[in-house]
């Protein structure tokens, strides 16, 4: 696996797409500005989600039992799931007892974190995902690049050869209008024939035993409203105490995201309809140990709204897939680590700590604060390469000794003078698209002493 | 008032005209100024690497150093907010202390010199690049994310400086990619990123780009060098000494 800096350098190879990459999220992102600026109590919002779901997470276990006692009671079959294999087999059991053929599903990262479409296309189950995004990336047979937009790394003329490969499309008809309703006219003939939906779930409600689920293409409820089968998946963190929180969310979740006001479906799911079977699948997969590491747990108010991906100046110009994980950007740098440390030991160190992401996080995560923290954490644990420990201890002794960092300061000066090609060179990558800076014949400390100290 | 001037590793090294603007604009304030020979680094490198261990030495040096000062200032927002927010000791009081004592140059200036004019001048069109470790850091100005008035503590001192303009950029406040260690471990990102940022510059008429904090210039220099432009990189300390 490449690591997301090698990735990324792929990614930006071409620099046409990089910089079609970097305005279309920037677009979204000013988007978001214009929405949040609109109210004036957009930072007070912020204060109530983040200290909503801190209360939640402070007595997860008692809403988590309220959740399913009241959706027991509205006729929800509520199923625990430890981790990925087990919420994967829970689904699996399902289809196999129901004899269910036709599974369509509308966009749930949770189901991309556990990898359900994999699973059930090695069990001979096929899945047609309905997000259009999502249908898209499936027909390339890609993970989504982008929790929101899922397809954003590809470009209209991408989508048009998809369609015309896969759905048999007009070749080169790059029309938007054209592509939609070609998507359109498939994902219909799916719907109608599906037994069993899947969907995600954006807030369940301990109060109530409902759930929400957002999309602006209204694909989660056509699923829903036509299967026999409507199973949602959650990871625990979804949970919300009572129905008068949900206005506090679904007026940050859109404006966040994509700068709507609201999203275009808001579906309220409380219980199954006469004869339909509504099950509810709850997911630990790792939240239990992020919320016992006290620097971490606030990555669990994570709603989802992918702000921080579009804010990112990293992101934006290194691709979802660099951060080869489900969830990419700056949340999911937080959030990889506690699933598999050595494996994603490079995403914290995918950021320069601007601090944007923090500061358009509609639940206040401390997202840069818990990168920085993450680094010392994989540097404890071992997850550094011995090139870069040596110089950083290297380093600390150099800048510990005042005498040899005046010493070497000016060995490196004269030496950069007289022989720049010690530096100006292949193997310091600074030198590879910049020039170095020009080292002056005297350290201000050294004009200290000869101007001041007289 | 006796100010602790601490003047980091790479400006000390290589941008002492940015220390010497910093000095002499301290001692035509009045300020009393005193600059400890024995200093070397904030250790913040070490520390956003992930080595926060092994920045002991620093801190102690640092200490040792600037324990007496009333202040101590810096022309550099991204190593003020590392000792700000990481600086230990043995005795950690000392340290707490310390911490809430240090200054990036334009807050100090605005904050507790209270500055109201100066005798500057500078007739050049001049972008202004907000560095993140000073702007969301140490809210020398407000950030475009958040909903709030817009302020901006190095824009209040620029505007007391004769025949500046400033130029308006499309991405106020941009991250510039540098990153301390991030610029050569994420090269293709970080170069990118700095492109970008010079390119917004570049085209909205900057003749100069300048910022409280040097090591994001050293970035977009390198940048603007490689491409063989005539823009120039100033610290804001020697466009508010220069007359």
């Amino acid at each position: 696996m490449k690591s997301h800096a090698e990735a990324a350098a792929e990614f930006i190879k071409d620099g046409e797409r990089t910089d079609w990459h970097d305005e279309t999220l920037w677009f979204v992102r000013a988007k978001r500005d214009l929405a949040a600026h609109g109210l004036p109590e957009w930072e007070q919002l912020r204060d109530w989600a983040s200290e909503i779901k801190n209360h939640t997470l402070s007595n997860i276990s008692q809403y988590l039992t309220a959740f399913e006692k009241n959706a027991n009671a509205n006729g929800i079959t509520v199923h625990w799931a430890a981790d990925a294999e087990e919420h994967n087999r829970i689904i699996h059991k399902l289809i196999k007892d129901n004899g269910i053929e036709k599974i369509v599903k509308s966009k749930s990262m949770l189901t991309e974190e556990c990898h359900l479409n994999e699973y059930l296309n090695h069990h001979g189950i096929a899945t047609i995902d309905t997000d259009l995004g999502e249908r898209i990336v499936q027909l390339r047979q890609e993970p989504p690049s982008h929790i929101v937009l899922p397809a954003i790394h590809l470009k209209k003329q991408d989508v048009s050869d998809t369609f015309h490969e896969f759905l048999h499309t007009e070749k080169g008809n790059n029309d938007p209008q054209y592509l939609t309703e070609a998507a359109r006219i498939h994902l219909r003939d799916h719907f109608v024939a599906s037994e069993l939906a899947i969907t995600g779930v954006n807030f369940a409600i301990a109060e109530t035993g409902g759930f929400v689920v957002c999309t602006n293409e209204g694909n989660a409820d056509m699923g829903a409203h036509t299967a026999k089968i409507h199973v949602a998946c959650m990871g625990f963190e979804k949970l919300i105490p009572k129905a008068e929180h949900l206005g506090v969310f679904l007026r940050l979740l859109t404006r966040s995201a994509t700068g709507q006001p609201i999203t275009t479906y808001s579906s309220h799911f409380h219980r199954p309809r006469p004869g339909q079977q509504m099950h509810i699948v709850i997911v630990d997969n790792g939240r239990t140990r992020q919320l016992g590491r006290p620097d971490f747990r606030n990555s669990l108010k994570c709603i989802r709204c992918a702000a921080c991906f579009n804010t990112c100046p990293v992101y934006r110009r290194s691709g979802g897939h660099s951060y080869h994980t489900a969830v990419a950007g700056p949340i999911g740098s937080i959030l990889n680590p506690n699933l598999d440390m050595k494996a994603n030991a490079d995403l914290p160190f995918a950021s320069t700590l601007c601090g944007s992401c923090s500061n358009v996080c509609p639940v206040k995560i401390d997202i840069h604060e818990q990168l920085w923290k993450w680094r010392q954490v994989i540097v404890a644990e071992g997850y550094v390469g011995a090139g870069k420990k040596l110089s950083m201890q290297g380093m600390g002794f150099l800048f510990s000794h005042p005498n040899l960092y005046r010493f070497a300061g000016k060995m490196g000066r004269f030496f950069m003078r007289i022989a720049p090609f010690m530096v100006n060179n292949r193997l310091n990558p600074w030198y590879k698209q910049r020039e170095m800076p020009a080292p002056p014949k005297e350290s201000f400390g050294e004009w200290y002493i000869k101007n001041r100290k007289k | 008032m006796k100010v602790g001037l601490f003047i980091p590793c790479y400006v000390d090294q290589f941008y002492p005209k940015a220390a010497i603007a910093t000095l002499e604009l301290l001692e035509k304030l009045g300020v009393e100024v005193g600059y400890p020979s024995g200093q070397t680094c904030c250790g913040q490198p070490m520390a956003n690497s992930g080595f926060s261990g092994l920045t002991g030495g620093c801190d102690a040096l640092f200490v040792k150093n600037f324990s007496s000062y009333d202040y101590v200032v810096c022309p550099s927002g991204s190593c003020v907010l590392h000792l700000k927010e990481h600086l230990h000791a043995e005795d950690e009081a000392q340290a707490v202390a310390l911490r809430s004592k240090i200054y990036e140059l334009t807050e100090f200036l605005t904050d507790v010199l209270k500055v109201e004019q100066l005798k500057a001048s500078f007739p050049h069109r001049v972008g202004l690049h907000q560095s993140c470790h000073g702007q969301r850091g140490l809210k020398i100005s407000q950030m475009t994310e958040l909903v709030a008035p817009g302020f901006s503590k190095p824009l209040q001192l620029l505007g007391m400086v004769d025949g500046v303009n400033m130029v308006q950029l499309d991405r106020m406040d941009e991250c510039c990619g540098f990153g301390g260690t991030f610029c050569v471990a994420e090269e293709a990102v970080s170069a990118k990123m700095g492109q970008d940022r010079v390119a917004d510059h570049v085209k909205n008429g900057a003749e100069y780009i300048t910022s409280a904090d040097l090591s994001c210039l050293m970035h977009l220099e390198g940048i603007l060098k490689r491409q063989g432009s005539a823009v120039k990189v100033l610290h804001i300390a020697e466009i508010l000494n220069h007359q």
